[in-house]
């Protein structure tokens, strides 16, 4: 065979597998869509879960949803730039940024499911949170601290020396700079890292079940303290049923959990490209 | 002044810390509760007994099956991804139209971000269907099903990581490959690849742990029946989705039943942690090849 053919055939093959990707994903939302969109309406989205598949909502898994998303982003947010700026900015050469760093590394590659053993060994068992909204919310802010750090220094790395050298060179301090001049210069990149990192919080369900989210919640959550479900948890309860309308219940309620999921990703890619264009250095 | 900026750097310092006690907190409760499993259960049943059914009457505590059912489900995804993957990483890196590769990674990256519990939805209700037509012999739960689609979601993590490494060869190589009358093909193939190997070999490694972790996807269409085997058209269950099972049932806290989790946990963690320390070392080789 000679070596143009090899190259030619070589490249269709290529093609075909970026195709296959490609239209994997496609076969994959247009089912789920052509299964779900019927089942989709107001009611679907206000109704509490039921036993019968027809009477059944996703209002209280929306609702535990949306919780979970705020207490997170609460408890992560802080504690994770806090962390980039502190690896990014200050412990440069020390000894324990050195340890922090690799730790960090090893963090991202734990699986989520171990989060969520630690979360029940410490916050459900240990503290006696129980299996309420906020042994959840910090089982998975513990779960994506690591996205979170990486984000903010990749955002900081970003900002030019020349920033930093002009604003020592007016008496500012080390802090006066970071939050004056780095922060603010930074900030559109932290912001598409936490969101994408809060997008991956909404879609895990492992860790979830693991500190005892439930799968039939009939009211909505009022307090921290509450014990609740998720839309995941909710799917996933679904997709288990053997009933044929159940499956039908499921889609619509995934068609619902990638619209925010979609609409997250999609506002973080937007941020960033908005915020590439505005800041020129 | 001074005094704020000490106190600053404290709090910033401290938040860097939670991260290393989130480590210690694993290890803690992995090992304590480990250890207070294997004073019931004898280590070498653990490791050598061929059944594991913590649930029933009849117990045995022979975590093989897990990890066999672990391997499988990695292996066929492993099979699916690592040649696509890669595929798609040359294509990209050495034929596409740069416009083509601006299209086309951010699409296929929308694989990643998509929650797996949905992927699970997807392998149960089309693809284990679709197969069932083919090979008639297969059980509506098994491992192939899943694996597949597992192997589905991780060809975006070999493509992006291993077309990073793809790009990161100096350009003076490929120049001279070009220069010698090279195809694209023996470009990539006889040039870049090996150059970029441990690039490639990192991502790959990291996808096997991904898959390793993976639960949901196992966890709605492989059947939850651990089963020491290498059949993938038979219902398994993996470590992941053992964890699951016993979080969903109704296991009294602090029983010999609950603990099962935790020294599972304890295999799935140390599994994991070796594939990232391996994959670790040789990213760090991997940065000083070219400085």
């Amino acid at each position: 065979m000679n070596n143009r053919l090899k190259n030619n055939l070589f490249k269709y093959w290529a093609i075909a597998c970026t195709l296959f990707g490609i239209i994997m994903l496609g076969v994959f939302l247009v089912n789920i869509f052509v299964d779900g969109f019927g089942r989709l309406d107001w009611v679907f989205i206000k109704y509490l879960p039921s036993r019968k598949a027809e009477n059944a909502g996703i209002y209280t898994a929306v609702m535990g949803t949306l919780w979970i998303l705020g207490l997170t982003a609460i408890i992560a947010i802080p504690v994770g730039v806090a962390a980039g700026i502190y690896l990014e900015e200050y412990g440069k050469k020390s000894r324990f940024a050195n340890i922090l760093e690799i730790n960090i590394t090893n963090l991202a590659g734990i699986p989520s499911i171990i989060y969520g053993i630690l979360g029940l060994e410490v916050f459900v068992r240990t503290a006696g949170l129980g299996s309420s909204l906020i042994s959840g919310a910090l089982t998975l802010s513990l779960l994506i601290l690591p996205v979170i750090i990486v984000a903010t220094r990749e955002a900081i790395k970003a900002v030019p020396k020349t920033i930093r050298e002009a604003s020592y060179a007016l008496g500012a301090s080390k802090w006066q700079t970071i939050s004056e001049q780095i922060l603010p210069a930074a900030g559109g990149g932290i912001v598409t890292g936490v969101i994408l990192a809060l997008s991956r919080a909404v879609g895990e369900t492992a860790p979830l079940i693991v500190v005892g989210a439930l799968t039939y919640v009939p009211f909505v959550p009022q307090t921290p303290m509450d014990q609740y479900s998720v839309l995941p948890m909710q799917i996933f309860n679904w997709i288990s049923r053997p009933e044929k309308e159940f499956a039908v219940n499921a889609a619509a309620a995934i068609i619902v959990l990638l619209i925010i999921t979609f609409v997250m990703n999609g506002t973080a890619i937007f941020l960033r490209n908005r915020w590439q264009k505005k800041v020129k250095w | 002044m001074r005094r704020k900026e000490k106190i600053i750097e404290f709090l910033l310092a401290l938040a860097g810390a939670i991260t290393v006690l989130t480590t210690i907190g694993i290890l803690w409760v992995l090992l304590y509760e480990s250890v207070l499993f294997f004073k019931e259960v004898s280590i070498v049943e653990f490791f050598t007994d061929t059944q594991w059914t913590p649930l029933f009457a009849d117990k045995h505590f022979g975590i093989l099956p897990l990890i066999s059912g672990t391997i499988l489900t990695s292996l066929i995804a492993i099979i699916v991804a690592l040649p696509i993957g890669l595929s798609i990483a040359v294509y990209l890196n050495e034929y596409a139209h740069p416009k083509v590769r601006r299209t086309v990674k951010p699409v296929l990256e929308i694989l990643a971000a998509i929650p797996t519990v949905v992927y699970g939805f997807f392998a149960l209700t089309v693809v284990t269907p679709y197969l069932q037509t083919i090979i008639p012999g297969l059980a509506g739960f098994n491992a192939l099903s899943p694996g597949i689609v597992m192997g589905i979601m991780i060809i975006p993590l070999i493509s992006s990581l291993s077309e990073d490494a793809l790009y990161a060869v100096p350009k003076s190589l490929r120049e001279a490959s070009y220069g010698l009358g090279a195809t694209p093909f023996q470009t990539s193939f006889q040039v870049l690849i090996p150059a970029a190997s441990s690039g490639i070999i990192v991502s790959v490694i990291l996808a096997i742990s991904r898959a390793f972790g993976e639960t949901m996807i196992v966890a709605v269409a492989a059947g939850l029946e651990p089963r020491l085997t290498l059949d993938p058209t038979v219902p398994i269950a993996t470590i992941t989705t053992y964890i699951v099972q016993v979080s969903m049932g109704d296991v009294a806290q602090g029983s010999l039943e609950f603990k099962t989790i935790f020294s599972a946990g304890m295999m799935l963690f140390v599994f994991t942690f070796i594939l990232n320390t391996i994959s670790a070392r040789v990213k760090k080789k991997f940065y000083h090849k070219y400085e």
